[in-house]
């Protein structure tokens, strides 16, 4: 699988192919579906300095190839994560990184500190666009000078590889990716969620708790393959495309948009062992089209 | 140890203008399958609709390697899968929740609507234990009725229709079942019939489990949007559930 391997920064990867965060638990949901080891990464659902409930049902709902979901960062916080999850998942023999999201800057600053101790945790995915949470979250990503300041402050804790996952809910994607370039950023993941709404028209109610929140999967796509072209023309750190990948094609056309990796995630909950089946997928491409490493194709467009 | 594999549809029936009964043979042995399980089927690769749905297992045939699903079209997604045809394959994934405990002597099963799919299982492995329960099924009315033969093999079947068509008139809380008394109830159906029997069953300090029903994406405790507040928190129906302990649930 020469031809899939990768590095971004000074991260290696088997193959450019990960499972984004809140998609895949923490990889053993889905250990009874496939080897998740065989994925280039796996980002592990988003965690914040204290223990949160999420958002009041109703969480979810269904739109046309797409799913809107509120869950709002639920999680036990940091401290567990530590203390118990990464001991079930350090052993994983691909990259584990954690997603991490805040309130605040001094919360963002605590997580990171705190993952950065972990010996088997070699990058976070610093989580500047939640559309789920009432403080912080998306207010990181959708400015300039706060994204600049909140990758300023961990950058100056945080010695590993550091992404910084954004929005697409802003007028210029390509203007926040160089603020957080600027910061100190080693890679950006795009895009999070869309800022969406469902509403039912007999109950003349909205369908989830929150009104608006985050609208992912297929329909999302052509938003994703958007940004990621925009801002690979803007920024020299490596991209990691997500937003509506379903299969091997999907991911191919990520890269040829300027990804350097892609992400899978709402079609995880379709397909449990999807991520497997786009490794090999990407594989047969480049064969079926005699391309010797997958950076051959990567922007070309 | 979950599942995703192909089945091939080996029964289809309408049971009512809505429900519709599918027997699904499994490729090779099927693992075993608690009461009260439930399947993520996925609809069809070709359709529009994303998500896969959450049914619940009605009947298990290890003989036969079958598990049979009462599906009620409701949206897009459930009628798409009323097109299927005997013959045609579809993708489960597979047994998912926590399942019925079998406990008590003297059992009551109550299951409205839909919500009666996974009691016919829980009434075969009670049955299996040498208990007859007791399975009230609620109806609006005789139209909504299927044919319970299957259920009256295992249990001692009442029913109750809201305009009095089949059974007694009413709720299934006022039927005259509830005046004999029970050590454990189980409960399936819409939220308000199951919070009512919810609050007969604590205040009559009976055990009672309720199977919910909630939105489901994933089914296998991922995404976290499924979730049911608890006394102890939010819980996830897919993974710490589909059963609860109504003493537990929030309504």
């Amino acid at each position: 699988m020469e031809k899939l391997k990768i590095q971004i920064g000074n991260l290696e990867f088997q193959n450019p192919v990960m499972t984004a965060s809140g998609t895949f638990g923490f990889g053993l949901e889905y250990e009874d579906f496939f080897d998740v080891q065989k994925l280039g990464a796996i980002i592990v659902k988003g965690t914040t300095g204290e223990k949160r409930e999420g958002n009041p049902a109703p969480r979810m709902c269904e739109t046309p190839m797409g799913m809107i979901n509120a869950v709002g960062l639920q999680n036990k916080g940091v401290d567990y994560f530590c203390e118990n999850t990464y001991h079930q998942i350090k052993h994983y023999k691909t990259n584990v990184i954690v997603n991490v999201s805040g309130s605040s800057i001094e919360e963002y600053v605590k997580v990171a500190e705190k993952i950065n101790e972990l010996e088997h945790i070699p990058a976070i995915e610093l989580n500047i666009s939640c559309p789920n949470v009432k403080k912080g979250g998306m207010g990181f990503g959708t400015d300039t000078k706060m994204a600049f300041e909140v990758v300023d402050s961990v950058r100056k804790i945080y010695k590993k590889h550091l992404i910084v996952k954004l929005s697409p809910n802003v007028t210029s994607i390509a203007e926040i990716a160089k603020a957080v370039e600027s910061a100190g950023a080693d890679s950006v993941s795009m895009i999070n969620t869309v800022l969406g709404m469902a509403i039912d028209a007999e109950k003349r109610k909205p369908l989830l708790s929150t009104i608006t929140a985050g609208l992912s999967g297929p329909a999302i796509k052509p938003i994703g393959l958007r940004c990621v072209y925009q801002t690979s023309k803007a920024i020299k750190i490596p991209i990691i495309g997500l937003g509506g990948i379903t299969n091997a094609t999907d991911a191919i056309e990520y890269i040829l948009a300027g990804a350097s990796a892609i992400q899978i995630g709402t079609q995880n909950f379709v397909n449990p062992s999807v991520g497997l089946e786009v490794i090999e997928g990407m594989k047969e491409y480049l064969d079926r089209h005699n391309i010797s490493h997958i950076w051959d194709i990567r922007g070309i467009i | 140890m979950k599942h995703c594999d192909n089945f091939v549809v080996s029964e289809k029936k309408f049971l009512n203008s809505t429900f519709f009964k599918l027997k699904l043979k499994a490729k090779e042995n099927l693992p075993l399958i608690k009461a009260g399980q439930f399947v993520e089927v996925q609809v069809n690769s070709d359709s529009k609709v994303l998500l896969r749905r959450p049914i619940s297992i009605n009947d298990v045939d290890s003989q036969t390697n079958e598990i049979s699903l009462i599906i009620q079209t409701v949206g897009q997604g459930t009628k798409e899968l009323a097109k299927i045809n005997e013959g045609e394959e579809i993708n489960l994934v597979y047994p998912l929740g926590n399942g019925f405990n079998i406990e008590g002597e003297n059992p009551l099963l109550v299951g409205g609507g839909v919500g009666i799919a996974p009691l016919l299982y829980l009434a075969k492995n009670f049955h299996a234990k040498g208990i007859k329960p007791k399975v009230l099924l609620g109806f609006r009315s005789q139209e909504q009725m299927i044919d319970l033969k299957e259920y009256e093999k295992y249990a001692d079947v009442y029913i109750s229709t809201q305009d009095g068509s089949v059974g007694s008139k009413g709720l299934v809380t006022e039927n005259e079942i509830f005046t004999q008394s029970y050590d454990t109830i189980y409960t399936c159906g819409p939220t308000p019939m199951m919070r009512a029997i919810s609050d007969y069953s604590l205040k009559n300090n009976i055990k009672c489990y309720a199977s919910l029903e909630n939105k489901m994406a994933c089914g296998i405790g991922a995404c976290l949007c499924c979730v049911q507040n608890t006394t102890e928190g939010h819980k996830c129906t897919c993974t710490e559930g589909p059963v609860f302990n109504v003493k537990d649930i929030i309504w």
